[in-house]
């Protein structure tokens, strides 16, 4: 899960990391009251997405004045942001972050990550603040710093200290240094995310240290025993079929096709997707219907797919361990009389009670199309699509 | 003889009472698994399916003398009841539960090195459908009857596309020594190359079938041990070549977040070590069928 600029301030904060006076504005009246409250002469306005790179898309904004004030929320507010990570829909501005504007001697970037490879948590940083990690290690690869840190015990101060002198930071700055990385990791083990990055962490010319940028990431399988976390969850920045389908229980990614997929397993639904973009079809979502699946969870999955109006066909992919294919025939024949099925459904069973799931598909008398293995399932599903298009 | 589990081998269910560990319990029983008992906090001293139940994992293993656990506990408590397996001195512990936390699952690997090696526990998953070898016994979730038995290994993190993989494989005559699921998380227990390690020791396995994903770095792990280590021939899908960049497929690990994690820098790493390519997953049966064919061609 992902939360706003202005949230991951709040919760570094409470964990000791310095930040700049800032408030939240939802209106431009209010962005210009907030400025005011701040003090001070000077601000930037920045638009709250789920999205880093904000900036070259006019996201964040310097401003001297009132009127400079209003004029930037106007032109952000109720507008969505296109940046190169949110995709060529962009995303909705809904809120506002006013903030003090600081006066910046030195960048630094300063980031925490689950490594994969040692399984641990890792603290990346790097003097060449501001660019993205990315262009870091393509640009200046020398100047990243990666510390490990032992579950055991946890990060030491001696590490945190070694990170701020290899940053080349010296004198009183070296103990705010330290204040700063031992309070981003305590917030990243105590909110169980999964990615921390300040960028840029910058030093004042007054010789402050503070995240002048901030994004959080959090781990989905952890916001049980994490309320806080979820609170924080804003739908306006999903995209709506994810919402859908996410509310409903379901693993589903919304992607640009015209086929709509329904399998289970995680592995057998993105091999799906290949295949039917090897049969020159393009998916229009991941959907993992998981284990045991009853014909009710069936029906949901449907109405999930055909909640995106793009879907103009429908494969269906089960290869039944502990699910039936008895059931998941029955939530077929379900779906598509309940749900009055105007496009093409492509239904390809395996596994556990194969043939009894076969038979309630032929007995039902609908128009299924039906197919033995995967490759012909998604042939099958791309021609039926293309003679769609043709009748349409 | 395959790997990790066989007719014998002892096994204790974790979560041994619930439904979920009850149903799958009874399947293992039915296909020939030697379930020795279960573990169920405060039900000890009962009898569950015609098996003792215990309260700890050390009272089952002092009991029964169980060699494998299989947990099905739900992933809040999942960490808690392997690292309790760990304790307790059990060989191999598969973990179903889909949904621990990273956090949890760092802690447990930390954890499991305070053992020396000759007792140190090997964990598979979590987030797998276990393991099996076929005509013998399983431990886990997978319909045992899609896995003819035979002398090819299969190892992979999804566990549909592993059926998949089986009966294609059984639908050409081409039978499993045993199938291990290693499980879709970012954090797992035993990583391909951990797998294939045992494969390349074990006599009952001539060749392996290596199903993969995007995301993370152990299918490049398994490349470099292949390339610089196995006599034996290996074959092996990617699954998530129109996965899109950042986003996370269904499996928590399944997501591409650096250099050498897409399934196409997958595919190059491994067809470079030598590995025979699946190039689709309708493909699997013909591509171990024309590997098992030909003599293995390995540089180095």
């Amino acid at each position: 899960m992902d939360i706003h600029e202005y949230q991951a301030k709040a919760l570094l904060a409470k964990c000791g990391v310095d930040i700049p006076r800032g408030a939240i504005a939802y209106s431009p009246e209010q962005a210009a009251y907030r400025a005011l409250e701040i003090g001070g002469g000077a601000w930037v306005v920045k638009a709250q997405i789920h999205s880093g790179a904000r900036g070259k898309a006019g996201g964040v904004k310097f401003c001297r004045t009132e009127a400079e004030i209003v004029t930037a929320a106007e032109s952000m507010l109720g507008r969505k942001l296109v940046t190169h990570q949110t995709g060529p829909s962009g995303k909705l501005v809904g809120r506002l972050y006013i903030e003090e504007a600081s006066d910046i001697a030195q960048e630094i970037y300063l980031g925490f990550v689950l490594d994969r490879k040692a399984e641990r948590i890792c603290v990346v940083a790097s003097a060449e603040g501001g660019m993205e990690i990315e262009d870091i290690s393509a640009d200046r690869p020398d100047s990243i710093i990666r510390v490990v840190v032992d579950p055991a015990v946890g990060m030491q101060s001696f590490q945190a200290r070694e990170i701020a002198f290899s940053l080349g930071l010296d004198g009183a700055l070296i103990q705010k240094a330290v204040k700063t990385i031992m309070g981003a990791y305590r917030a990243f083990r105590d909110y169980d995310a999964t990615m921390v990055e300040i960028n840029p962490l910058v030093v004042t010319n007054g010789g402050d240290i503070v995240a002048l940028d901030a994004k959080m990431s959090f781990d989905d399988n952890a916001l049980f025993r994490r309320a806080e976390i979820s609170e924080l969850r804003d739908k306006s920045q999903e995209d709506p079929r994810e919402t859908y389908a996410s509310d409903r229980g379901l693993a589903y990614i919304g992607l640009e096709g015209q086929i709509g997929c329904i399998v289970n397993g995680a592995g057998l639904a993105m091999a799906t997707l290949d295949m039917i973009k090897m049969a020159g079809g393009e998916p229009a979502n991941f959907l993992d219907i998981g284990g045991g699946a009853s014909p009710e969870r069936i029906l949901k999955s449907f109405r999930a797919v055909l909640n995106d109006p793009g879907v103009e066909a429908i494969l269906v992919n089960v290869f039944a361990g502990i699910n039936r294919c008895d059931w998941v025939a029955e939530g077929v024949v379900r779906a598509v009389r309940e749900l009055d099925l105007k496009v093409p459904l492509v239904v390809r069973l395996s596994g556990t009670n194969v043939e009894l799931g076969r038979e309630i598909l032929a007995e039902s008398g609908l128009n299924i199309t039906t197919a033995e293995t995967l490759a012909e399932a998604a042939e099958k599903a791309v021609a039926a699509w293309r003679g769609q298009k043709k009748a349409a | 003889m395959a790997i990790l589990i066989k007719k014998d081998t002892p096994v204790v269910v974790l979560g041994y009472t619930g439904r979920i560990g009850s149903f799958h319990a009874q399947e293992m029983m039915d296909y020939g698994t030697n379930v020795v008992g279960g573990v169920t906090p405060g039900k000890g001293g009962t009898t569950h399916l015609g098996k003792p139940v215990f309260n700890t994992i050390k009272g089952a293993v002092a009991e029964t003398g169980a060699e494998v656990a299989i947990a099905f506990v739900p992933p809040p408590f999942a960490s808690d009841a392997i690292m309790e397996a760990a304790d307790a001195g059990i060989a191999t512990t598969v973990c179903i539960a889909d949904g621990i936390p990273a956090q949890d699952m760092i802690r447990v690997k930390r954890y499991m090195r305070r053992y020396k090696a000759d007792r140190r526990m090997r964990l598979i998953g979590p987030n797998c459908a276990g393991i099996i070898t076929p005509g013998q016994a399983f431990a886990g979730l997978m319909p045992p009857h899609i896995y003819m038995p035979g002398r090819v290994g299969i190892v992979g993190r999804s566990g549909t596309l592993g059926y998949e993989a089986a009966s294609q494989m059984k639908a050409r005559g081409i039978g499993v020594s045993s199938s291990i699921g290693i499980g879709g998380d970012p954090i797992n227990g035993s990583s391909f190359r951990d797998i294939l390690e045992l494969f390349e020791a074990d006599p009952d396995t001539d060749a392996v079938v290596m199903v993969g994903e995007i995301g993370g770095p152990q299918e490049a792990e398994a490349a470099e041990y292949i390339r610089d280590h196995m006599t034996k021939p290996v074959a092996a899908y990617i699954a998530g070549l129109s996965a899109p960049k950042g986003r996370r497929m269904g499996h928590a690990g399944a997501i591409v977040s650096a250099f050498g994690e897409s399934a196409q820098e997958k595919v190059e790493i491994l067809r470079e070590a030598g590995v025979a390519i699946v190039p689709t997953p309708s493909s699997f049966g013909e591509t171990v069928a024309d590997m098992l064919a030909r003599p293995l061609k390995r540089a180095g």
